[in-house]
């Protein structure tokens, strides 16, 4: 099938591409691209002079199946994901059971396949069950399509076992995602250890248990030759750490997660559960050295880490709350306020979102407007304000941070493979 | 000053004005030689306790007694959890049951805050987490103030477990309003990060910084919610820090020995500093039933 799309503001700032045209898709893949020019093969798809950028690539979701369906399932998280302009995620191996062989992760792909609606690449689990101590299998994950290995949600906190799985995974060239919290500077821990966690009474978590794990698994990524990627970064010393390692010419990558760039420790003065997530929000100073580094390309990519959980998980005393939040439906427009507020360009916004995780994890069938690429968009209505509103999510959780937050920039479409999968105004297209 | 039908959380809801005129008032009823015989007036308070007390627990019910209110005493000991109940659907049944306020203890930081969000009475935060105790910051400047009058530029030294304690974080702020001078003292893991932003002095020697104190008060060793990586052993904490006959010869005459109790003796304080006539341990009781008792009065609008 021949998709024309048209009246488009063509947006890719990875090739500073900027200017009006159309995009033919056939099959599946761009056929071509036609700047300042309007094309009118197959079906026409008007865009009325909206932005069209690469589909959004999101390296880090929780996706709970299988074990945990009445959080989420990979049907309701990747009509999640079409909602935010995502048309790539990769899921964590933190279900039930884990994602540590090859059955759970052909499991996974079956679901995808029949309740999926954009692309879902699973990531394989570190060490079997999570439990730090032995090898997942490893081969048969990564022959079922696993793409990178973590045991998010867990610190590796055996650096035998981290060097040893680095190791062996040079031979596949697949990163090696770490969640950098040293599970015993944590403690019991459940916010930031600052000034507003010595006066609102709640145990304190150091930068230094996220920096001592980057700093550790550089090393070890040195060592090894390894590629690493480390996940959802909250610290400015972790940032530091990463832009040196950069400088050294390693092979390690970073994300950062809207709710890091958005917030800070300050949130959590209402105690709500919400605000609760690992590795905690920090300071402002740690929240402009995240800015910085996204601006700089220090830091890769933005990714939403989208952890979905029920409101009883989350309403409960804070030591006893589910950690995270969902971030697929607002990750684009809340992060568009640091556009607005002039922190951010749109182009690296795009780019944190596009063309930079596709490079961190080897795609190179996406993630920039190219013919030959994968037929996937996002298209923006840069000026729609709107208002955040958990009950409109299509995700099956609420725990946003950014619940009655006035935005600006709407995704009034997903287009995955050619298809419109999602619109704003028709919903799921496909249902 | 109205107090009536609002929620006391914090020392932050208050201004200073109204913790002077608190004081007053417990100055003036602790004058009374005897009390008017209290006429119950209808009126209850629902005491949940989350966490196990003894002294504020019946320091409420014996002020609860003395304004002629009703208290609705409910243990729970982490019971209600356990069964499956969330504490704000806890609350809101108690809530239900139609007392005039709720006095609420509980081991989680912000948990009165949480439920006086959801429920319409006046919530009275009787200790949450080592977030607040704000009632005992009030008895505490009661009876502060009763030894020594103003408390202006006045030093007070804090000595002891300060990361973990409530009532350090509530003394710290009532003080300030009060315009004393307070120093924390305590090895660093027991100083809460930062803590000088609070508006406080930290020291790590006791010796040094216990001659310029006009109140030294110290705080129990919280060996329940402390891991084991905070001091080396309770004896190397009192070597450095624990209260002994020997420290106490080193503090003012004029000066006034607290303890919020419960104490473990020998640890923050030996049996012979406890009966130093400087001590006003057992003053803090008797001056935490007066101040409930006001706080009752005043937050239920029970006249004078």
């Amino acid at each position: 099938m021949t998709t024309s799309f048209i009246n488009a503001r063509l947006f890719d700032p990875s090739q500073r591409i900027d200017e009006k045209g159309s995009i033919v898709a056939e099959g599946g893949k761009i056929l071509d691209i036609l700047k300042d020019k309007k094309a009118d093969v197959g079906k026409i798809f008007d865009l009325k002079g909206q932005t069209l950028v690469p589909g959004f690539i999101d390296l880090h979701v929780h996706f709970r199946e299988p074990g945990h369906e009445h959080k989420e399932t990979i049907a309701t998280g990747t009509r999640s994901a079409a909602a935010g302009g995502f048309s790539t995620v990769c899921c964590m191996p933190n279900t039930n059971p884990v994602n540590d062989s090859s059955f759970v992760t052909q499991y996974i792909m079956e679901k995808v396949h029949k309740f999926g609606v954009v692309r879902v690449h699973p990531v394989g689990a570190i060490s079997q069950n999570l439990e730090g101590k032995t090898m997942a299998a490893i081969h048969g994950m990564i022959e079922g399509g696993c793409i990178a290995l973590s045991d998010d949600g867990k610190c590796v906190m055996n650096a035998y076992l981290m060097r040893k799985t680095m190791e062996y995974l040079t031979s596949y060239n697949i990163p090696i995602i770490e969640h950098c919290e040293d599970e015993h500077l944590v403690g019991q821990g459940v916010m930031n250890e600052g000034l507003v966690s010595s006066q609102i009474g709640l145990r304190g978590i150091p930068h230094a248990a996220e920096d001592v794990i980057v700093s550790r698994d550089i090393s070890l990524s040195a060592h090894t030759g390894s590629r690493l990627h480390l996940a959802h970064l909250s610290s400015k010393g972790a940032v530091e750490s990463l832009a040196h390692a950069k400088a050294r010419g390693l092979h390690v990558t970073g994300e950062v997660t809207p709710h890091h760039l958005l917030l800070t420790d300050e949130s959590l003065r209402s105690y709500n559960t919400y605000f609760k997530m690992a590795p905690p929000l920090r300071t402002e100073n740690d929240r402009k050295a995240l800015v910085d580094a996204l601006r700089s390309g220090v830091i890769d990519c933005i990714a939403t880490d989208h952890a979905p959980h029920s409101e009883e998980d989350k309403d409960v005393e804070f030591e006893n709350a589910a950690n995270g939040v969902v971030g697929l439906e607002t990750a684009f427009a809340v992060c568009h306020r640091l556009v607005e507020n002039k922190e951010l360009s749109l182009e690296r916004l795009v780019e944190s979102l596009t063309f930079s995780p596709a490079k961190s994890f080897g795609f190179s069938d996406r993630g920039q407007l190219k013919k030959g690429y994968l037929a996937d968009f996002a298209i923006i209505d840069l000026n729609k304000s709107w208002k955040i509103e958990s009950s409109r999510f299509f995700s099956k959780s609420r725990n946003t941070p950014f619940e009655g937050w006035n935005v600006k920039g709407k995704i009034t479409s997903t287009i995955v493979g050619g298809n419109e999968i999602f619109n704003s105004e028709k919903g799921i297209c496909v249902d | 000053m109205n107090l009536q039908g609002r929620s006391l959380l914090d020392i932050s809801d208050l201004s200073r004005e109204e913790i002077i005129f608190l004081i007053d008032q417990a100055k003036i009823l602790k004058s009374k030689q005897k009390d008017d015989s209290p006429i119950f007036m209808g009126k209850s308070v629902a005491l949940l306790f989350f966490e196990p007390s003894t002294r504020t627990r019946t320091s409420f019910e014996m002020a609860a007694m003395r304004t002629g209110v009703r208290a609705l005493n409910l243990d729970f000991n982490q019971s209600s959890a356990q069964k499956g109940e969330t504490i704000f659907d806890t609350a809101k049944n108690i809530e239900a049951l139609k007392p005039n306020a709720m006095v609420i203890r509980h081991y989680g930081s912000g948990i009165p805050l949480l439920i006086s969000k959801q429920i319409k009475i006046p919530v009275i935060n009787a200790g949450d987490g080592f977030h607040a105790h704000p009632t005992q910051a009030l008895l505490d400047a009661f009876t502060m103030i009763e030894a020594l009058g103003d408390l202006k530029n006045r030093q007070v030294l804090i000595v002891g477990d300060i990361a973990h304690s409530r009532v350090a974080r509530s003394n710290i702020q009532c003080l300030r309003l009060l315009g004393a001078k307070v120093t924390v003292c305590g090895p660093p893991t027991l100083i809460p990060p930062l803590a000088t932003e609070l508006g406080v002095k930290v020291s790590h020697n006791l010796d040094r910084s216990i001659p310029e104190a006009d109140v030294v008060m110290a705080l129990r060793m919280q060996t329940e919610r402390q891991n084991s990586f905070q001091v080396p052993s309770l004896k190397e904490y009192s070597t450095r820090f624990g209260i002994t006959s020997e420290r106490a010869k080193a503090i003012k005459d004029t000066a006034i020995l607290m303890h919020p109790g419960p104490i473990n003796r020998g640890v923050e304080m030996t049996s012979s500093v406890l009966r130093d006539p400087r001590s006003l341990v057992m003053g803090q009781v008797e001056n935490g039933v007066i101040m409930r008792t006001v706080l009752l009065r005043e937050i239920l609008g029970l006249g004078k």
